[in-house]
């Protein structure tokens, strides 16, 4: 089993906002604060396409640009508001010809994602 | 209820896979550019390749876009807010890639419904566990496959609202005291033995025409616990709540104020204060005595 380095993400009203923009999210409750307040959240907070695209980047950072990622598979947990910190841990594990890597991001609220990831490595 | 939203699922289920719907762009490297630019990702490969992950951007349905009236998910999600389940949170979501994409291709999803499961008690409040598998094509070739399930929830009360106490004619000299900021400790008239909680009866004699005494309210932490689940109407958790042994030998049971669970200990001093939730209700409380 191989510990991947850790990957710690400043979720900052600007991180929230442009990823959800990015990822063509056009929720409210990705960046309108007023909106989410009113819907009974504490702040904007992340959303579930940046969350996985997030998952991927944090195993590919690791895995280098030669490996291909097959399979993201994510479990929701506490919402990751503006202005917190998502921190990412994950150990590889090889299984056949590919390697799953467990994958957790966490938030003050505890566990964000939980999750793994394969890929092929080269 | 439930057997309309089970009926109109299996209904949903059986229509299968919704028309393909074709994505607003081809594959492109604009669109890559910013998604790595906002996500903070410098994989080389990309804008190249597209990041496996994007695979679900390029077919959002984007700030005016409405849904497909065959798309299960919108025709599922209208059924369980007419149930009143109008809440959504996303749970899970798993997908596959076969193979990256470039730019220039030109991408259409499916989508169709895979289960409803409820209703569950959850967190969140009652819901129900809404899954949907939807295939993105290039042409005819399935690319990429997505299982994603949702909760749609009925939101609990506002917060605000408490627990109200069970007021009966053994309890309502109590709360009647409380109201008055009054701590009020049952006495049998009779053989002078004090009890609490309030019933009808002394257990020491049988006498069974109570009265009470006022108790100053002072006492230790006998026991305790924490609070962190589950949720509680009005209250941030986790809370303590104490088990007070008051001077006069009673024990009653409250929420430790300002005491964090970390530092609460056995044999504390506390003394009563009391929360005023409204005009008809006021609760006793702890508070530490420095």
């Amino acid at each position: 089993m191989t510990r991947l380095p850790e990957l710690a993400i400043d979720t900052t009203a600007t991180f929230v906002v442009s990823t959800a923009l990015a990822t063509r999210d056009f929720q409210d409750v990705h960046h309108d604060r007023d909106a989410a307040v009113a819907r009974g959240s504490r702040d904007i907070f992340l959303n579930i396409l940046t969350t996985t695209g997030l998952v991927q980047r944090f195993v590919t950072d690791w895995a280098g640009p030669r490996a291909l990622v097959r399979n993201v598979s994510v479990r929701l947990g506490v919402p990751c508001y503006a202005g917190d910190t998502l921190v990412f841990t994950g150990t590889a594990k090889p299984d056949g010809q590919d390697t799953v890597v467990d994958v957790v991001g966490k938030c003050s609220l505890g566990d964000h994602v939980t999750g793994t990831v394969r890929v092929s490595l080269p | 209820m439930t057997g309309s939203i089970e009926a109109e699922a299996a209904r949903l289920r059986q229509l299968g896979e919704s028309r393909p719907r074709p994505a607003r762009d081809p594959v492109n490297e604009p669109m890559i550019n910013n998604w790595t630019e906002a996500l903070g990702d410098r994989n080389p490969v990309y804008p190249e390749l597209a990041p496996p992950a994007m695979v679900q951007v390029w077919t959002m349905y984007g700030l005016n876009g409405v849904r497909d009236a065959d798309d299960p998910l919108g025709a599922m999600t209208k059924v369980l807010d007419d149930a009143g389940f109008t809440s959504v949170v996303a749970t899970n979501c798993e997908q596959t890639y076969h193979r990256y994409l470039k730019p220039g291709e030109r991408l259409a999803v499916t989508t169709r419904l895979s289960d409803v499961v409820g209703p569950k008690r959850t967190a969140l409040g009652e819901g129900w566990f809404v899954t949907t598998l939807s295939t993105w094509y290039v042409g005819d070739e399935p690319v990429a496959e997505m299982m994603f399930r949702v909760l749609k929830f009925a939101p609990p009360e506002p917060t605000g609202s408490v627990i109200r106490p069970l007021v009966n004619q053994d309890t309502e000299f109590f709360w009647a005291g409380t109201a008055e900021r009054e701590l009020r400790i049952q006495r049998c008239p009779d053989c002078r033995a004090l009890r609490h909680p309030p019933g009808p009866f002394c257990p020491r004699c049988g006498s069974a025409t109570p009265d009470y005494v006022v108790s100053p309210g002072r006492g230790e932490v006998f026991s305790y616990v924490v609070h962190h689940h589950p949720p509680v109407p009005g209250k941030r958790l986790p809370i303590v709540i104490a088990l007070v042994e008051l001077e006069e030998g009673v024990r009653m049971l409250g929420e430790l104020l300002d005491v964090s669970p970390d530092d609460v200990r056995i044999g504390q001093p506390v003394t009563v204060d009391w929360s005023r939730v409204d005009s008809d209700l006021t609760l006793p409380v702890w508070r530490a005595v420095p």
